[in-house]
């Protein structure tokens, strides 16, 4: 296998389960009742596979992974192959006494989010009373002495705190501050109106990022992800498709990435049946869009191709229908007024309610 | 700013792996790695918070035998590097 298709990630959702609402969440809307969740054995097996391949890095998610009883066998699992493991988590429900446990298996560092900086602010977009209850978490992190990485997801409602945010991680002794603009997919396509933020917006948090990242380099990494809608060129969606990451779904599926499952047409595979290498090489969906071969134009002629591998896929179908058309974020896309018109739409003001991440609503749809 | 007397420590939140894939040593952290070319290994495994740059230096250089300026820009080099996306952590 040539080092061009490597997997250096293996992103494992654990669950679907959890106990927050965020209205931007990125899980399927419609896979949020799914059960038949992977055993450990299974998830251990997939953790030496991967391995295997070439993965170096594990990032445990969801859905809410601590809500996994085994969590702590898992990640000794992880440690005895040496893959560096980032537990990615609301930390809801979490207690000290099991952090440490998570700790002594081995886990490298701990991401937790907060939703905004302050308990209505944040509990309004989490749906659930939890802004006091995650402080106290990162405060376990620091205090059991793990690198601890805050994250927040930004949007039109807590862009302008950004200022605060930073000062929030300070306080907290973060190791690391993760903005990450919403990505509209998932929930946060359901919520785009709500969410999108303006041009002038993100100018200005953008600037107060990069003025924090300069001040606090060598206390704290500060990173600023943009969104694709105001980037002009689509972004190397998971480093391009089944390149670099392998994700894994709480019930099996192998996928280049966390939304590769809601595209029609493709097939993938599950862990339970075949090898994660057979997977990896052989599986239709993998080998649907890696290379240039499958590009439309602009892209196959275009001198970013390299760069960005084509954008997202699953933007390109959410938007237009067409997962192997060009992203629709890049200016150069013959879909990109949909951008543009969703980028108006969020000058135009008042906002609609937000739509809560339930099973509920996903049954309806 | 790093000088002869900095005592680099490679963040927390990073380690060091061996890789058994291409023999190269890689520097994780968090969502991302660095694949080390040899020297640049061996510099970041010193540091540790408790040797200067001017003792990683001379190290290298007797380990390496090679001529200490040399070898001095190429550790400023590295550590600007590792500084700039903030995986050393300032001395307490």
């Amino acid at each position: 296998m040539s080092d061009e298709l490597r997997p250096y990630t293996l992103v494992a959702e654990l669950t679907y389960r959890c106990p927050l609402r965020c209205p931007y969440c990125s899980n399927p809307i419609e896979w949020a009742k799914r059960k038949n969740e992977l055993d450990t054995e299974t998830w251990l097996r997939v953790f030496r596979e991967a391995e295997d391949l070439g993965v170096v890095g594990l990032n445990l998610t969801g859905g809410e992974p601590i809500l996994r009883r085994d969590l702590e066998e898992l990640i000794a699992g992880a440690r005895k192959l040496d893959l560096y493991t980032n537990l990615i988590t609301s930390g809801i429900p979490l207690t000290r006494e099991r952090l440490e446990k998570f700790r002594a298996a081995g886990l490298d560092n701990v991401q937790v989010s907060v939703q905004d900086i302050d308990a209505k602010g944040s509990d309004r977009i989490a749906g659930l009373r939890s802004f006091e209850t995650k402080l106290e978490v990162c405060g376990w992190v620091k205090d059991l002495g793990m690198p601890l990485t805050l994250n927040v997801v930004l949007h039109r409602d807590n862009l302008e705190h950004v200022a605060e945010i930073v000062a929030l991680a300070e306080r907290l002794s973060a190791d690391r501050l993760e903005l990450a603009n919403t990505q509209y997919l998932g929930w946060a396509l359901v919520n785009r109106r709500a969410l999108l933020p303006t041009r002038d917006q993100l100018e200005a948090s953008r600037k107060i990022a990069a003025a924090a990242r300069k001040r606090l380099l060598g206390k704290m990494e500060v990173l600023f992800v943009t969104p694709d809608y105001y980037t002009d060129y689509p972004k190397s969606c998971m480093d391009g498709w089944g390149r670099r990451f392998i994700v894994v779904s709480p019930d099996g599926l192998m996928l280049p990435c966390h939304a590769a499952h809601t595209l029609p047409g493709l097939k993938f595979d599950n862990v339970r049946e075949r090898s994660l290498a057979a997977i990896w090489s052989g599986s239709s969906g993998f080998n649907a869009f890696r290379g240039e071969a499958w590009m439309p134009e602009p892209c196959r002629s275009c001198d970013k191709r390299g760069v960005d591998f084509g954008g997202c896929r699953c933007q390109a179908y959410h938007l237009t229908g067409n997962a192997a058309g060009t992203d629709p974020t890049c200016v150069l896309a013959p879909s990109h007024a949909l951008v543009e018109t969703a980028r108006g739409e969020a000058l135009a003001g008042e906002a609609p309610a937000l739509r809560y991440r339930s099973v509920r609503i996903a049954a309806a749809r | 700013m790093i000088s002869a007397d900095t005592r680099p420590r490679i963040a927390s939140k990073a380690r060091l792996r061996y890789d058994r894939k291409t023999g190269r040593t890689m520097l994780l952290y968090p969502e991302k790695g660095l694949v080390l070319n040899p020297t640049a290994a061996e510099i970041a495994k010193l540091c540790t918070g408790e040797h200067s740059v001017a003792a990683i230096v001379t190290q290298l250089a007797s380990q390496y035998g090679k001529d200490a300026a040399a070898i001095e820009s190429e550790v400023m080099k590295f550590l600007s590097s590792l500084a700039e996306r903030g995986l050393l952590q300032e001395a307490n």
